[in-house]
């Protein structure tokens, strides 16, 4: 394949610039949300993500107090700061919705009955009026917003918005249903690779049946079961999971167990090693890859998982993160601060899990469906 | 640091008893046929007639009460009435071939079914093609496959910001390249039938990489010597590809395609999150959420499932099929 491609320079150029391009486009969704959970509320709506880290020109609406005037021998004077955050300097100013960069910064205007109003650049206001002030009055300043990023969102979804909470719960529902089933299943599986008796071939075809099943068929009926069994809360979870996982589990660690070379099996088995022996001191050490590279897939699943929790976790403070995001999207869906945020807090730990061990995960995937 | 503590001792009782079972039935076993003494040999035998099952025995529980049992429980409900205490026949099938919202999501659910397998093996078989010709292939290989790892939830999350319409300056990305274009901005989640190609837009997203992992390595199982004869032969690069190469893969894009296929039917999430079926998106599985947890009509919810079933039944059949043969 490489004299194909390696030879002409402008196919090699045409190739990569192809792949950088599908790659681009592959991540720029999840960028454009990862830039956004760093970014200020008020920015957010502002001005697009890609702008992110470019300064924004940004309008912000203050209001002048008439409680802090002050008489100035025959004049009554108010004065106070007009900077919209995150600006040392003011580009524009105006008194009109419709008009709120009218007037330039030091200029002074004359808003009708004797009253003048001048905006300093640096956003300082003075208003004089022959008579006392009865009412407030709105002033626009513009200014150019230099880029911020900030971890705001972080610290304030994570305590306020009950996410903290939710990231706990979700790892309480994960890492016991993955590793429950792959204990489960590598017992299974050993039986059903390396024990004669006699449902064993049809054990097997039921399982490979069952690899498709769709869960959304055991919601009901197992909900119905477990209350009237008394299971709840993270237990029905987790047996559920089990449940679930189960048979790609069986599967893939057969698959493998039965391709480790039957000489150590049956020489251990001479030697007067029990089968619990050779399951824990052979078989598992050796089945290490197939072992990890379902953990892998059993911890995003569960950890990603919105339909099982969402039925078996009904309670509010056992809610888990992609529930509780779930319910955002509902009930506040255009916080992007907020979403952005809590998409990210969740999507954290599948991402390291994915990166450290994708050479298991890929492995894995290979083994279950290449023939 | 409670939450933490809590959480830990309860992963700890649930993993721990789980690992007693195996350890306590085993111990128990051995004491009652002990491999050694007068009877030994009699005693391992019987000791090996029943420890397959000590083994298998907590999996087999554990499959026939969440998968086997729910599915004949599932067909059970479908034949009865919204509570389940009264039999009503074959009345909630008919009422869903009688259902505007039912024919919308077969509809949409068979749309579902060609786009996003045929887009995600078309994309994968792409990225495969390119990933594996250039010096940092498996940079851009992790970048491709990395929805992969991010939930449906999440993924929805991302894509509802891309699709976003807001009031003034359009913050969601793909207004803001059709207004660079000239075009107006849309409610493209709102937008009938585009809204459903958006949709499976965000599966495509996620499942490309899954295809590309797989294709990648078929590719590159190809005997090289079939490609040699072709260049001798003069064959040009698109030949190569298609006449060569895609006739060697075909049970590997078979597979793919399958995979893919019933996670399509199982697709839940992502509508949920982004439309909730609304605007002309339903399909199966969130008609049958909807019927059996916000209307809590467990007959016709369960027949919803019994359709899911239906569907997926050819290509369980299949691989059964396949799995046998391999046995023997």
């Amino acid at each position: 394949m490489e004299n194909m491609a390696g030879k002409k320079p402008a196919l090699v150029w045409a190739v990569n610039l192809s792949a950088a391009a599908l790659v681009l486009l592959w991540l720029i969704p999840t960028v454009g949300l990862f830039v956004t959970s760093f970014r200020d509320k008020d920015q957010i709506i502002a001005s697009g993500w890609w702008n992110a880290f470019f300064s924004s020109e940004q309008t912000e609406r203050f209001r002048t107090d008439p409680a802090t005037q002050t008489q100035v021998g025959a004049e009554w004077v108010i004065e106070g700061t007009a900077l919209p955050p995150g600006s040392s300097e003011i580009s524009a100013w105006g008194t009109k919705t419709t008009e709120p960069g009218a007037y330039a910064p030091g200029e002074t205007v004359d808003l009708g009955d004797g009253v003048n109003l001048t905006v300093n650049a640096d956003g300082t206001y003075k208003m004089v009026s022959p008579v006392e002030f009865d009412d407030d009055q709105r002033i626009f300043a513009q200014a150019e917003v230099p880029p911020s990023f900030s971890l705001n969102g972080y610290s304030r979804v994570l305590m306020g918005e009950g996410i903290g909470q939710a990231f706990f719960n979700t790892a309480t529902v994960a890492i016991p249903a993955t590793i429950i089933p792959i204990l489960m299943a590598a017992f299974a599986a050993y039986a059903l690779a390396w024990m004669p008796f006699k449902a064993r071939g049809f054990l097997i075809a039921v399982i490979v049946g069952l690899l498709v099943v769709p869960l959304q068929l055991a919601l009901i009926p197992m909900k119905l079961l477990h209350s009237s069994l008394g299971i709840q809360g993270f237990l029905g979870v987790w047996l559920a999971h089990a449940g679930f996982g189960l048979p790609l589990a069986i599967y893939l660690l057969r698959n493998y167990m039965a391709g480790l070379p039957r000489d150590i099996i049956e020489n251990a088995r001479v030697d007067g090693a029990t089968e619990f022996q050779i399951f824990f001191k052979i078989i598992l050490p050796l089945s290490f890859p197939a072992l990890a590279s379902f953990s892998i897939f059993q911890f995003l699943w569960t950890w990603n998982d919105l339909l099982v929790a969402k039925v078996f976790l009904p309670t509010k403070d056992q809610e888990v993160l992609t529930v509780a995001i779930a319910k955002m999207m509902g009930s506040k869906g255009g916080e992007w601060d907020l979403l952005a945020v809590a998409a990210f807090v969740s999507i954290v730990v599948p991402l390291i899990v994915f990166f450290s061990l994708q050479r298991f995960l890929v492995r894995g995937l290979l083994s279950g469906s290449v023939k | 640091m409670e939450q933490v503590l809590q959480a830990l001792v309860t992963i700890a009782i649930g993993v721990g008893g789980c690992a007693f079972w195996y350890w306590a039935s085993n111990t128990v076993l051995d004491t009652v046929y002990p491999a050694r003494g007068p009877n030994a040999g009699s005693n391992i035998n019987k000791a090996n007639l029943i420890r397959p099952w000590l083994f298998v025995g907590p999996a087999v529980v554990i499959l026939a009460a969440y998968l086997i049992y729910p599915v004949i429980n599932t067909l059970y409900r479908s034949f009865m009435d919204k509570t389940s205490s009264n039999f009503v026949g074959t009345s909630n099938y008919s009422w869903l071939l009688a259902d505007g919202k039912f024919h919308e999501s077969m509809l949409n659910q068979f749309l579902w079914l060609l786009v996003v397998p045929a887009l995600a093996t078309f994309f994968g078989l792409l990225a495969a093609q390119l990933t594996d010709r250039i010096r940092w292939g498996n940079f851009g290989k992790s970048l491709i496959f990395m929805p992969m790892a991010i939930s449906f939830v999440g993924a929805g999350v991302i894509w509802k910001f891309v699709y976003a319409n807001t009031e003034g300056s359009q913050i969601g990305l793909l207004n803001a390249v059709v207004q660079a274009f000239g075009g107006d901005p849309q409610h493209w989640l709102q937008l009938p039938f585009w809204n459903n190609i958006l949709l499976m837009v965000v599966l495509v997203w996620i499942q490309a990489g899954f295809a590309m992992v797989i294709l990648s390595a078929a590719l590159r199982g190809i005997p090289e010597d079939t490609i040699e004869a072709a260049i001798i032969d003069g064959a040009n690069p698109f030949q190569i590809f298609f006449k060569i190469k895609i006739p060697q893969i075909a049970s590997t894009i078979g597979v793919v395609w399958t995979t893919i296929t019933i996670t399509v039917l199982k697709v839940f999430d992502i509508v949920y999150v982004m439309t909730n079926g609304e605007w002309g998106t339903q399909v199966l599985a969130n008609m049958m959420y909807d019927l059996l947890f916000d209307q809590s009509d467990y007959g016709r919810g369960s027949a919803v499932a019994i359709v899911i079933m239906i569907l997926v039944l050819p290509i369980m059949w299949w691989n059964v099929r396949n799995a046998r043969k391999e046995l023997r």
